[in-house]
């Protein structure tokens, strides 16, 4: 087998699992977009703002430490003591959906049927505002994340392989827990939806909010419900991705890699937030691999909006999306 | 007049009984325009209760009211002779008070049946955890609810599109389906939001028929909206009638179609 083929192998399966994160993070958009129409920016900063949250605790922070020395001329910065990973994971889903519920009483609950791009506006409000108190709450220093998810080459993957190709693909273990966990959270959100009675609920008021309200069922709880599902999803995006490359401000970005993603799944659609992240993430890959070096490299900051504008001209609906089909 | 507790029995050997629930003096306004202006009428157990009147007379407001979806200025409503607290909508359907709407609500993105499902919600109890780890109740429960749904759609003769997609049904299905969902909660006391419009003769006849067979079948206490005078007087046990946000009219059929104000509303008097 030729040696560039073997190349551009190693370069897909690599693809496939940076999809796999990209889907995570277009997955919490989705969600929310579908039970309340809202496109909400700040998922990006919520999955750093998890991740911080998830850090903090771990490490036994003070939260709020700099406001509290500065009030009082006190020095405390730590509790003195450490919490487990998954104590403190568990912790931060407290946390996550106690901010779910805020946001809800004190900001989107005022703003039900308003026009989507006020929904907008104020979901960016929400994210410069979140940045802010995870910056005032935890500090704004890099953090290291490590919640003991094996991270490295694959050995085994790297023996096979060397033993059938004589070359031994570099594969990530993080990479691999990350699209299992994937996998199980969307089979767990799918099972949720169409099995449960809140799951229920959620697809009703993703369909119509009037007969939502006239079969008994509170959208405000729905809507916490959803925003907290969205926490949940940004603080496995913010551990995966704040494993790989540290928890800091860059973090929030990965919601820009997600828009690509939703341009091309759509923004109603879970299936095809997964199929989009694979397809960004093997397309950005390959690209860079065989065009790449004729173009001078760096293609993989802007390859993915272009497929996904190409995508868009086509089918403005996405890959799965629901079709928009107007009367006359 | 009867008294409120008084029961009786009609023509043809239904049992009506004492009121389910009161509107008393019932004032809506939206910024200057006023919807309803003082009206007050009651619904009784048992009984198919219509009201009826021109285009904009504020039948749909009044619906609105009883179902939470408004919130009357003025007045009070009363529920099983207890004054309602203000409540939101979603509240109100879980004491027991279903409804259909003028231009149907239905969810779209799912089958029939599932849409009848959503109509049993507040009859599921056990939680998350329970649905997730605890198999056997969750499923006991899901069946028990699975039968009294099944029951409906036999009923409503809509077996053979269960399992379609509610977006492909013609409109007659549709507000079908939509009468389902609501009898699904078995309600108390079941609304709807002219149940009979934009529909062929036929598909009329048909409504009707199920209205009558959900009235006598369940003893549902009906109460409905429609401008169509002749299928109403048909179909309804007492009649309110409304024009420009007034009662102009109650009792029964005949009462009201020889009642001198409603047939001025109706063939268009000069109002001065």
């Amino acid at each position: 087998m030729p040696d560039q083929l073997i190349f551009a192998m190693e370069v897909t399966l690599n693809g496939l699992m940076a999809g796999v994160l990209y889907a995570l993070v277009a997955l919490g958009f989705v969600l929310i977009y579908k039970a309340s129409g809202i496109f909400n920016y700040a998922q990006g900063v919520m999955a750093l703002f998890a991740a911080m949250t998830l850090v903090g605790i771990m490490q036994g922070q003070v939260p709020f430490s700099h406001m509290i020395n500065a009030v009082f001329g006190s020095h405390v910065t730590h509790f003195g003591w450490t919490v487990p990973s998954l104590v403190a994971i568990l912790l931060t889903v407290a946390v996550m959906v106690v901010l779910a519920w805020l946001v809800q009483v004190l900001v989107m609950k005022h703003l039900v049927g308003q026009e989507p791009i006020i929904l907008f506006m104020a979901t960016i409000g929400l994210a410069y505002f979140l940045e802010g108190v995870a910056d005032l709450m935890w500090g704004s220093d890099i953090k290291t994340l490590d919640v003991g998810l094996p991270q490295g080459i694959n050995l085994w993957i790297d023996e096979v392989t060397f033993n059938i190709f004589g070359y031994g693909f570099f594969i990530d273990n993080l990479d691999i827990v990350a699209t299992v966990i994937a996998a199980l959270l969307v089979t767990g959100l799918v099972l949720f939806s169409q099995y449960t009675k809140q799951g229920r609920a959620m697809r009703a008021v993703a369909d119509d909010h009037q007969a939502a309200l006239s079969v008994g069922i509170s959208l405000n709880f729905i809507w916490v419900l959803v925003w907290s599902v969205a926490g949940f999803v940004a603080l496995v995006a913010g551990i995966m991705w704040g494993t790989k490359s540290g928890v800091q401000f860059s973090l929030s970005l990965i919601a820009l890699k997600a828009l690509p993603v939703l341009m091309l799944g759509g923004f109603t659609s879970i299936p095809g937030a997964i199929v989009g992240g694979l397809i960004i993430g093997v397309g950005e890959k390959l690209f860079e691999f065989l065009i790449g070096p004729m173009v001078g490299g760096a293609t993989e900051n802007w390859f993915a909006y272009v497929l996904a504008l190409i995508f868009l001209v086509f089918r403005p609906q996405g890959l799965f999306g629901e079709k928009i089909i107007e009367r006359v | 007049m009867l008294d409120q507790a008084d029961s009786y029995v009609t023509e043809d050997g239904r049992t009506i009984g004492g009121v389910v629930m009161e509107m008393k003096n019932i004032t809506l306004r939206f910024g200057g325009v006023v919807a309803i202006k003082d009206i007050s009428f009651d619904i009784r157990e048992g009984e198919i209760r219509a009201i009826i009147g021109p285009n904009g007379a504020g039948k749909s407001s009044m619906l609105n009211v009883i179902s939470g979806f408004y919130v009357p200025q003025e007045g009070e409503v009363l529920f099983h002779g207890k004054k309602r607290p203000q409540m939101r909508p979603y509240e109100v359907a879980r004491q027991g008070i279903a409804r259909t709407f003028q231009n149907i609500a239905l969810f779209d993105g799912m089958s029939v049946l599932d849409n009848v499902m959503t109509g049993r919600l507040n009859y599921m109890t056990t939680n998350l955890f329970q649905q997730a780890f605890w198999k056997g109740r969750a499923e006991r429960e899901e069946n028990e609810n699975r039968e009294v749904v099944e029951k409906i759609i036999d009923f409503l003769e809509i077996q053979a599109i269960r399992k379609t997609p509610v977006s492909r049904l013609p409109y007659g299905l549709k507000k079908r389906v939509e009468l389902a969902r609501a009898l699904a909660a078995e309600p108390k006391l079941l609304l709807l939001d002219e149940p009979m419009a934009g529909m062929n003769v036929e598909e009329k006849e048909d409504m009707s028929r199920f209205i009558l067979d959900v009235n006598d079948e369940f003893g549902t206490t009906i109460a409905l909206i429609e401008h169509d005078m002749g299928v109403v007087m048909d179909l309804s046990d007492r009649v309110v009638v409304m024009d420009y946000g007034k009662k102009i009219g109650d009792g029964t059929p005949d009462e009201v179609r020889n009642n001198q104000d409603v047939i001025d509303a109706y063939l268009g008097v000069s109002h001065d």
